[in-house]
C-alpha cells in the first residue's frame, strides 16, 4: 500500500500518477462476519478503524446502502470543537478532540483539522456569565478556553458588525484548539485505514431486515444477500427509527429532522476562525473552507422530515444572521444550499450503547454535532462492541437515561428534538 | 415551502405555523404512572412516511391542528383543527 | 487576430457609447453588449485565471456556464467578485478588473502551478501537507496549519470586499396560476397558450431581453416571430420579470426568483433596491430553461478564443461581435451548422469539423453556400498557442478511436459536444434526470407534481417543436386549473437530422494532453482516470474527490462530461456511473437579496414598552432583554452603573423605587374550569385561591424540570390574570393552548395573551403604600387590612385610569405591581412618579432588580435554565403531594431526586472585601479542578450587607456545606475566590417587609 506522503506525491508526479492503490477495495460480501457495522458514514467507519486498530479485531464488514461517506458525513459544515459542559459530553468530545489533533498522521490522510479557533459571539452580561460557567468548566478540565473582551475581539476578527448591530457584541468566549475540517477526507481516511486492516466496506447494500434467533441477531439481510454476524453495531444516524423497527425493539427518543447548510462561491481570504453567534432566537455558525468558499449554518427547519432537500424560510433566516454579524457578506453570492437528516434525540445528546437484544449495538441521536464527535464515537462504539460494557465516559450515552433521569441537556430545552443542536 | 390548508384561515406558508409533534402521542392521565409518562413524552415511532401530526398557527389564528404529512414528500393529505369540538363546529358548518 | 466588433448588424445601438473600465484602462462599447461581448470588441482575450493552475481563460460561453471570464466588478464596497463576464449587462461607467491572478491576468506569476500542473492533480492535497516532508514526519496539526496559510491565499477565486454592503435589497411575495421559466420560443408560447385560456401568468427571464435563444438567431423572419410573441404576451396580460433568475424549486412548486433591478445601471435611483427576492406560489410551472451547450475534451480546450459553437453565434449575431477572422467550428451534432453559417456570413473563414462521418442533408447544402469547409470524421486534438489559441491540431477517426492528423491556424475554436437540457430545476425537487442515449443527454420526466418541462429543457431542439411544446404544457396547465384548452400531439423530442454522435474526449495513442473537463476547477480528464483508479466511483466520490461540478457554474459545463469519462473507465453506461444532484440555487444568489431588508438594527424586530420613551426622558439607560429594551440603570449625574444601581437598591430598600415591568408575559385565562386548568398546570395548590388573591406558582414541563414562574390573580369566580417571566411569555402562552387544544379538550377555559394590552410598573419599599395610596381614587383600598400581602386589587387611579394591582414583591420589601391598560401607561408614570420623588424615591433598572432578588434568593432565567428540578430551585415545598400536575409523574425519577443533587445557595465571599463573578465554578478547596461541585448564577454588590453576594448552586444545598470553605473557581477571568456557602435567603429571611 503506497503511502500517502510528499516522496510520493513527487515522484506520482514524475511517474505519471500511476503508483496510487485504491483507497479501498470493493470487496463482495462473505457469507459471515464477526462484526457487522450497518452504515458506512463517519461514525460506522470510525467504528470499524478503531475495533481493527485498538481491538484487533479484522473480521468486519462495514454495510452501506449508497456510497460510504454519502449521507450526513458530507452534508455538515465542518466545525470541530469540545466546548460541552454536562457531566458525560464534557470528557467524550475533549478525548474527541484531541483524536481529532493527531488524525491526519494515524490516517495516514490529510483530514485538513485546522486549529483556527471556535469563537462564540457574546451580546449580554448575561450571556457572558452563561459563557463563563462553560468555559470555566473547559478549563477546570484542562481544555484551553478564553473570554475575550470587545477590543481583543475587533483586533482579531476586524470586521464584525460592532457599529449596527441589533444585538451588539460585548466580546467572546473561545476556544482556540477548535476548527474546521475537511468532511470528505475524514470519511475517507477512515474507510481507507479500516480497509488496510482488512476491514470490509461493502458500498450498495442496503439492509433489508435483520435476522434473529434466540433473542440474539445472526444475520443482517441486504440487498446482496444475508451476511451473518456474531455482533451487529447500528450507526445510521437520520434512519435510526427505521433499522430499530426491523429488529422491532418499539420506538426510540428520537426524530428525524432536516437541517440545512450552505456554501458561497469561493473568495479569497475573508474569515480566518469558526465564528457562531446565538441571540434573539438566532442561530449561526460560519467559517471559510481551504478552498475559499464561506460554510455556514443555522436551525433545523423546524418540523419532522426525512427528505434531503430544505425550504425558503430557513435559507432567509441564516442569510439574515449571516449578515447580521458579517455585513459585508451581503454581496457575496450562495453557490448552494442542500440539507441532511438527522437524529434529533430528546436531550440533545447521542447514544452509544448497548440494546435490549444482546448482540445487537446502537450508535445514534448525534443531533447536528456528530461530526466532531466522529473519532471518539467510533473509539468509544468500538470499545462497546468489542468488550460488551460501556467505556464510563459513556455511560449516559445509554437508552435509559430518560427513565433515570439523567439529564445531560446543553441547551436545557427539554423534551422536544426540534430545540437541540 | 410547506402550504398549509388552514381551516379556519386558508392556505398559508409553513413559516406561519410551527410545528408539535407527532399527534398520535396520547398523553396519559396527570397520575399515571413514570412509565406510562416516559413513553409519551421520549418515545417516538418517527414515521418516515405518512405521519399524523400537530402544527400550531401561531402567526394566525393560533389554532393546534391535525396534519397529516409525508415526512418524505411533505405532501399533505388533510388538515383538521386539533380540538374536536371545532372541528365538529366546522363539520357543521359545511 | 482576435476578435472585432462588425460594422454593422446586432442588436447592439452603436449610436450611443458607453465608457468602462477594465483593468483600469477605459474602453468603449454600446447599449445591449454584455461586459464579455465589450471585451473582446476591445481586443482583450485573456479575462480571466483558472481557480488551481492559472492557466489563462476567455470567453468560454455567452451564458450562466461561463468558466473562462470570471471578474471583478465594481469598487470598494460595492466590490463584487467572481462576476459572469457574459451575464454582466455593460453600462456606462462600469468598473472591472482581473482576479485571482497576480500582477494581472494577462500575465500571472501563478501560472507556474501549470507547469507542476503533474503534481497538483485531483486531491494531492489529501496526501501530504500533514507534516515534515518528505515523509510527513511529526504529530498535531501544526504543519498543515503551516501550509493551509499559503494554501488559503492561493485558493478562492475573487476578493469580497470586507465593508459592509452600503446597498439596499427587498422581499417579495406573489402568486399566479402559471410560472413560466425562460423566454425562448417554448417559454414565450407556453405563456401565450396559457394567457389565452385565461390564466395568470407569470414569465420571467434571467436576460435583459426576452427572446431567448430568438436573441441570437439571424434573419428577420426569427426576428418578427420574436417581436410579434413579445407584442403578444403583453396584450395577452403576461406579467414578464426581466434580469430575473429563477434559482430554485421547493415544496409545492414554491419558487425563488432573484431579480436584479440596479446591477446594470450607473446610478440607480435612491429609493431602488439593488435587488429583490421574490418567493412565488404558483399553482403550476413551465420550465422552458432551455439547453445549454456541452464542451469536448480535448488538449488545452480552455484556451483563449475557445468557446462553444451557440456562444459563437450570440456574439455574431447579437452583440455583433465576431470572434475570430480563421474560425474552426468543431462538433458532434447538427446545431453548429448554424453557428457555422452565420460566421461565414459575417465574414470570417469558417471550417466546420464534424465527428459524423455522413451529413445532416439539408444543413450541408446550407454551408456550402455559405462558404464553409467541411471535413467530416474530424475532431479537434489539441489547441496551439499560449494566451490565446492561433491553430488546432486535429484528429480523424481510426479503428479504435482517433489518431493525429495535421493542424490548422486559426484563431477562434467555437466547440459543441452536445447539449444538456436544463433540468436543474426540477432536480431541486428531488427528481432523478434520466439519460437518453439517444440524445446524449439527461432528460427529466416531462411532468412532475405540478412543474412541466418545455421546449430544449425537455429535449426538443428544433424551434418550431419547441414552440410546440410551449403550446402543449400552456395547455396542460390551462387544464389542470380547470380553464378549457385544446391538446396537442406532440412531435418525439430530439429532432436532429442526423443523430449526435457521442464525443466526450478526445486522446491519440502516446500523446499527453490536459484535456479540461471541469475548466474552473481544473478537472483534467486525467484526474477522472486518477480518481477511477483510487476507487473515487461513483458520481458522488468522483465530485467530492476531484471537485467536478463544484465550481460557480454547478457543473453546467462539465458534469456530463466527467460522468462519461468515468463510465468509458468503468467500462459502463453513464446511467450506471449515475448523476449529480443539482443544489439550489440554480445560479448564484447574493446573500443580501434573501435577507432582504432585516439587516442591522432591523435583523429582529426590537420591543419597547409603552413608558420606553418616559423611561429614557427620566434618565433611563436600557438594555437587551431577549427582544426587549428595558431599563438598565437610571444613571443621576455622573454615575457609573454600579453607583446608580447601589443607590436605587438603598433608595428602593429605604423609601420606594418603581420600575418598569411591563415585559413580563401576561395572559388572561377564563371560563369556569379555569381554576382546574391552573390547579393542573401548576405544581401547587389553587383549587382554593380566593377572589382577590394572587399565587406564586411554578410550571415544570412534562418531563418534571422547572419551565417558568409568575404569579396569578384570581379577578372572578372564572377569570384569573396569569404573568410569566419575561423570557418564556410566548413558550408560555403556546404551551397553555396547546394543553386546551390537544389534550384537555373537556375543559372550559380560554387562554388569551394580554401581554400587549396591560402596563406594568412595580412600586417597591416601605413608602410604596403611601405612594399609591395618593395615586387611586379610592385611598382606602390600599389599608393594610384591605389590601394584604398577595392580595389583588381592581380600581382606578386618579382621573378614572382603570387599573389593577398585587401587593406581590420580587425586591423583599413590601411591595406591589400595578398593571393599567397600556394605553395609560405614561399617565400611571406621571402620577406615580411625582409622589415616589416626594418621598425620597427613585426609579430603578433591571441591575438594582437584579441585586435586589439576590438579595432574597429569588430565581431567575439565570437560574431556571430548563435542567434544574423544582427542589433544585430550593422550592421544593411548592410541589403539592396531594395533586397530581404536569410534571408530577416525571419529576421523581431517581436522578433527578438524589441528595447530592446541585441545590439552591447564597455566595459570600470569604474575605468580605473581595468579589467574583457569576460563571464561576464552585469547587471544594481539596479539588480546585473537574466538573466541581456546584456554579453560580448571579453576583450583586448587597448595599444591605455592605459585599459582595452571589447566587448559585452547589452539591446538596447549604446545609452540606455549612463550616465549609468553597472556592468560586473563574480561570477565564479572575481566578480563584473563597466563598462561603450560606442560605439563599440573605436578605429578610422572615419576610417581615413584604408582610409589613
Amino acid at each position: 500500500m503506497t503511502r500517502y506522503n510528499a516522496w510520493n506525491v513527487l515522484k506520482n508526479g514524475i511517474t505519471g500518477q500511476k503508483g496510487w492503490d485504491r483507497a479501498w477495495r470493493d470487496p463482495q460480501p462473505k457469507d459471515s462476519y464477526e462484526i457487522v457495522i450497518v452504515g458506512a458514514g463517519l461514525h460506522g467507519l470510525a467504528t470499524a478503524f478503531y475495533l481493527a486498530k485498538n481491538h484487533g479485531i479484522r473480521n468486519i464488514a462495514v454495510v452501506e446502502k449508497g456510497w460510504l461517506g454519502g449521507g450526513n458525513a458530507g452534508r455538515n459544515t465542518t466545525i470541530v470543537r469540545s466546548n460541552y459542559m454536562m457531566p458525560g459530553n464534557r470528557f467524550f468530545y475533549e478525548h474527541s478532540l484531541k483524536l481529532w489533533e493527531n488524525l491526519s498522521h494515524e490516517l495516514n490522510f490529510n483530514v485538513m483539522f485546522s486549529q483556527r479557533a471556535h469563537i462564540s459571539l457574546l451580546h449580554s452580561p448575561a450571556a457572558r456569565d452563561a459563557a463563563a460557567r462553560r468555559y470555566n468548566t473547559m478549563r477546570l478540565t484542562d481544555t484551553g478556553a478564553e473570554l475575550w473582551d470587545l477590543e481583543t475581539l475587533k483586533r482579531e476578527v476586524p470586521h464584525l458588525n460592532y457599529d449596527n448591530a441589533r444585538f451588539p457584541i460585548i466580546g467572546a468566549a473561545v476556544q482556540s484548539r477548535a476548527g474546521s475540517a475537511r468532511h470528505d477526507a475524514v470519511a475517507w481516511g477512515y474507510a481507507r485505514g479500516a480497509d488496510q486492516y482488512g476491514v470490509d466496506i461493502i458500498q450498495n447494500c442496503e439492509v433489508t431486515g435483520v435476522r434473529r434467533e434466540n433473542g440474539r441477531v445472526t444475520a443482517v439481510e441486504t440487498t446482496r444477500g444475508d451476511i451473518g454476524a456474531a455482533k451487529v453495531g447500528f450507526a445510521v444516524a437520520g434512519n435510526t427509527s427505521r433499522l430499530w423497527r426491523m429488529v422491532e425493539l418499539g420506538k426510540l427518543p428520537i426524530e428525524t429532522h432536516k437541517l440545512q447548510a450552505f456554501v458561497s462561491e469561493p473568495l479569497k481570504p475573508l474569515l480566518d476562525q469558526v465564528v457562531v453567534f446565538g441571540v434573539g432566537g438566532a442561530h449561526f455558525y460560519i467559517s471559510q473552507s481551504d478552498k475559499g468558499g464561506m460554510v455556514f449554518g443555522g436551525d433545523l427547519d423546524w418540523y419532522k422530515s426525512y427528505a434531503q432537500r430544505g425550504n425558503l424560510p430557513i435559507v432567509q433566516d441564516v442569510a439574515e444572521a449571516a449578515t447580521s454579524i458579517l455585513p459585508c457578506l451581503g454581496r457575496v453570492r450562495l453557490l448552494r444550499h442542500w440539507s441532511g437528516v438527522m437524529d434529533m434525540s430528546m436531550d440533545g445528546s447521542p447514544f452509544i450503547c448497548k440494546t435490549p437484544v444482546e448482540n445487537l449495538y446502537l450508535n445514534a441521536g448525534w443531533n447536528y454535532g456528530g461530526f466532531k464527535a466522529t473519532p471518539a464515537s467510533g473509539w468509544y462504539f468500538a470499545d462497546l462492541i468489542a468488550n460488551d460494557r460501556p467505556d464510563p465516559v459513556i455511560e449516559n450515552f445509554d437508552l435509559g437515561r430518560f427513565s433515570r433521569g439523567v439529564n445531560i441537556d446543553e441547551r436545557g430545552a427539554g423534551p422536544d428534538p426540534k430545540l437541540h443542536g | 415551502m410547506i402550504r398549509i390548508k388552514c381551516p379556519f384561515c386558508g392556505e398559508r406558508d409553513h413559516s406561519e405555523f410551527t410545528y408539535g409533534g407527532d399527534a398520535s402521542i396520547v398523553y396519559p392521565a396527570l397520575d399515571a404512572t413514570a412509565e406510562e409518562w416516559h413513553e409519551a413524552v421520549f418515545m417516538r415511532e418517527n414515521i418516515r412516511g405518512m405521519q399524523t401530526e400537530t402544527w400550531h398557527h401561531v402567526n394566525g389564528c393560533r389554532m393546534w391542528l391535525i396534519v397529516q404529512r409525508d415526512t418524505m414528500t411533505h405532501e399533505i393529505r388533510s388538515v383538521r383543527p386539533a380540538h374536536e369540538g371545532l372541528a365538529g363546529v366546522l363539520e357543521d358548518d359545511r | 487576430m482576435s476578435a472585432r466588433r462588425l460594422p454593422s448588424g446586432g442588436r447592439i445601438d452603436r449610436s450611443q457609447v458607453l465608457r468602462f473600465t477594465w483593468d483600469d484602462r477605459v474602453m468603449s462599447g454600446h447599449p445591449g453588449d454584455s461586459l464579455a461581448s465589450a471585451l473582446m470588441a476591445n481586443g482583450e482575450q485573456v479575462l480571466g485565471r483558472s481557480f488551481k493552475y492559472h492557466r489563462p481563460r476567455g470567453v468560454m460561453s455567452a451564458g450562466v456556464e461561463e468558466s473562462g471570464a470570471m471578474v471583478t466588478v465594481g469598487e470598494g464596497a460595492r466590490r463584487d467578485p467572481n462576476v459572469k463576464a457574459p451575464m454582466q449587462e455593460l453600462f456606462n461607467g462600469l468598473t472591472a478588473t482581473g482576479q485571482n491572478a497576480w500582477p494581472n491576468v494577462r500575465f500571472d506569476f501563478g501560472e507556474v502551478n501549470d507547469m507542476l500542473g503533474r503534481f497538483l492533480v485531483a486531491g494531492f492535497y489529501y496526501k501530504t501537507f500533514m507534516g515534515i516532508p518528505p515523509f510527513e514526519w511529526g504529530k498535531g496539526t501544526g504543519a498543515w496549519m503551516w501550509y493551509e496559510k499559503f494554501i488559503r491565499k492561493a485558493a478562492g477565486m475573487g476578493s469580497a470586499s470586507r465593508e459592509a454592503d452600503p446597498d439596499q435589497y427587498e422581499q417579495g411575495h406573489d402568486f399566479c396560476d402559471l410560472l413560466v421559466v425562460g423566454s425562448g420560443p417554448a417559454g414565450m408560447s407556453s405563456a401565450l397558450a396559457a394567457a389565452e385560456a385565461g390564466l395568470d401568468v407569470m414569465l420571467v427571464e434571467q436576460d435583459w431581453e426576452l427572446g431567448g435563444s430568438f436573441l441570437s438567431q439571424t434573419g428577420s423572419e426569427s426576428k418578427n416571430r420574436c417581436a410579434d410573441m413579445v407584442a403578444s404576451l403583453n396584450n395577452a396580460g403576461v406579467r414578464t420579470m426581466l434580469r430575473t433568475t429563477a434559482f430554485g424549486l421547493y415544496d409545492y412548486g414554491v419558487a425563488g426568483l432573484l431579480e436584479r433591478v440596479t446591477d446594470h445601471l450607473q446610478s440607480p435611483d435612491p429609493y431602488q433596491p439593488r435587488q429583490r427576492f421574490w418567493t412565488v406560489r404558483a399553482k403550476q410551472t413551465i420550465l422552458a430553461s432551455g439547453a445549454l451547450e456541452r464542451h469536448i475534451a480535448f488538449g488545452n480546450n480552455d484556451r483563449p478564443g475557445v468557446m462553444n459553437a451557440a456562444a459563437g453565434r450570440a456574439y455574431v449575431n447579437r452583440y455583433g461581435v465576431l470572434p475570430g477572422e480563421r474560425v474552426i467550428v468543431a462538433t458532434n451534432n447538427d446545431s453548429a451548422y448554424h453557428s457555422a453559417i452565420d460566421l461565414a456570413s459575417a465574414g470570417a473563414e469558417v471550417t466546420l469539423l464534424d465527428a459524423r462521418s455522413t451529413l445532416p442533408g439539408e444543413l450541408s447544402e446550407r454551408i456550402g453556400e455559405a462558404g464553409v469547409s467541411l471535413r467530416t470524421n474530424t475532431v479537434p486534438l489539441k489547441t496551439k498557442g499560449r494566451l490565446s489559441v492561433n491553430g488546432l491540431e486535429l484528429a480523424v477517426i481510426s479503428v479504435n478511436g482517433w489518431r493525429a492528423r495535421g493542424a490548422e491556424s486559426c484563431d477562434a475554436v467555437l466547440v459543441s459536444g452536445g447539449w444538456s437540457p436544463v433540468v436543474n430545476l426540477m432536480s431541486h425537487r428531488g427528481v432523478k434526470p434520466k439519460w437518453d442515449a439517444e440524445n446524449a443527454c439527461f432528460l427529466a420526466p416531462s411532468r412532475h407534481e405540478t412543474i412541466q418541462m418545455a421546449g430544449s429543457a425537455a429535449g426538443y431542439w428544433r424551434a418550431a417543436d419547441c414552440e410546440l411544446s410551449g403550446i402543449a404544457a400552456g395547455s396542460v396547465a390551462a387544464s389542470a386549473l380547470g380553464k378549457k384548452a385544446k391538446s396537442l400531439v406532440l412531435p418525439p423530442i430530439g429532432g436532429w437530422d442526423l443523430a449526435i454522435k457521442p464525443v466526450y474526449e478526445v486522446k491519440v495513442p502516446g500523446k499527453k494532453l490536459k484535456c479540461l473537463v471541469d475548466p474552473q476547477h481544473d478537472v483534467t480528464a486525467e484526474d477522472i482516470r486518477l480518481a477511477h483508479r483510487e476507487g473515487f466511483v461513483s458520481a458522488e466520490h468522483l465530485k467530492r474527490y476531484t471537485t467536478l461540478g463544484m465550481a460557480t457554474d454547478g457543473g453546467k459545463m462539465g458534469n456530463v462530461i466527467g460522468l462519461a469519462l468515468m463510465a468509458e473507465a468503468l467500462g459502463r453506461e453513464i446511467p450506471e456511473v449515475g448523476t449529480t444532484t443539482f443544489r439550489p440555487p440554480y445560479t448564484p444568489v447574493s446573500i443580501g437579496a434573501l435577507r432582504g431588508r432585516s439587516v442591522d438594527e432591523h435583523f429582529r424586530p426590537l420591543r419597547r414598552t409603552p413608558m420606553h420613551d418616559w423611561n429614557l426622558s427620566n434618565g433611563a439607560t436600557m438594555t437587551m432583554a431577549g427582544l426587549w429594551h428595558r431599563p438598565w440603570y437610571f444613571a443621576r449625574q455622573s454615575e457609573t452603573i454600579s453607583e446608580a444601581y447601589v443607590r436605587e437598591t438603598e433608595t428602593t430598600r429605604k423609601t420606594v423605587g418603581l420600575c418598569d415591568v411591563t415585559s413580563l408575559g401576561k395572559i388572561a385565562v377564563q371560563g369556569p374550569d379555569a381554576t382546574e386548568f391552573l390547579n393542573r398546570i401548576y405544581t401547587n395548590p389553587f383549587a382554593k385561591l380566593p377572589i382577590g388573591k394572587a399565587r406564586y406558582g411554578i410550571m415544570l414541563r412534562d418531563d418534571g424540570f422547572v419551565m417558568d414562574d409568575g404569579t396569578t390573580w384570581r379577578l372572578s369566580e372564572t377569570e384569573y390574570f396569569m404573568t410569566t417571566t419575561t423570557a418564556h411569555a410566548g413558550k408560555v402562552m403556546v404551551w397553555l393552548e396547546e394543553l386546551l387544544q390537544t389534550r384537555w379538550q373537556d375543559l372550559k377555559v380560554h387562554v388569551t395573551s394580554v401581554s400587549e394590552q396591560w402596563a406594568g410598573c412595580a412600586v417597591a419599599g416601605p413608602e410604596s403604600r403611601k405612594v399609591l395610596a395618593t395615586c387611586v381614587e379610592d385611598a382606602s383600598v390600599m389599608d393594610n387590612d384591605a389590601f394584604p400581602f398577595m392580595g389583588v386589587v381592581e380600581t382606578k387611579l386618579k382621573g378614572g385610569i382603570p387599573c389593577r394591582i398585587a401587593r406581590i414583591s420580587f425586591s423583599g420589601e413590601l411591595a406591589y405591581e400595578t398593571y393599567v391598560p397600556s394605553d395609560y401607561a405614561v399617565a400611571m408614570m406621571d402620577l406615580l412618579w411625582p409622589q415616589a420623588e416626594q418621598s425620597g424615591g427613585c426609579l430603578y433598572g433591571l441591575e438594582a432588580l437584579g441585586a435586589m432578588r439576590i438579595e432574597k434568593g429569588h430565581v431567575t432565567g439565570a437560574e431556571l435554565d430548563g435542567r434544574v428540578t423544582i427542589e433544585d430551585a430550593g422550592l421544593g415545598k411548592m410541589a403539592s403531594p396531594k395533586k397530581s400536575f404536569i410534571g408530577s409523574a416525571l419529576r421523581n425519577r431517581p436522578d433527578m431526586t438524589r441528595e447530592d443533587r446541585p441545590k439552591l445557595v447564597g455566595i459570600f465571599p470569604k474575605d468580605r472585601s473581595q468579589t467574583f463573578n457569576a460563571g464561576a465554578i464552585l469547587c471544594s478547596v481539596e479539588q480546585v479542578s473537574g466538573l466541581g461541585e456546584g456554579w453560580i448564577t448571579g453576583v450583586t454588590h448587597s448595599p444591605v450587607m455592605g459585599h459582595w453576594i452571589g447566587i448559585g448552586f452547589i452539591s446538596g444545598g447549604h446545609e452540606a456545606w455549612a463550616e465549609r470553605t468553597a472556592i468560586a473557581a473563574d480561570p477565564v477571568r479572575k481566578g480563584n475566590t473563597e466563598v462561603e456557602i450560606v442560605s439563599p435567603h440573605m436578605y429578610d429571611p422572615s419576610g417581615e417587609k413584604m408582610y409589613g
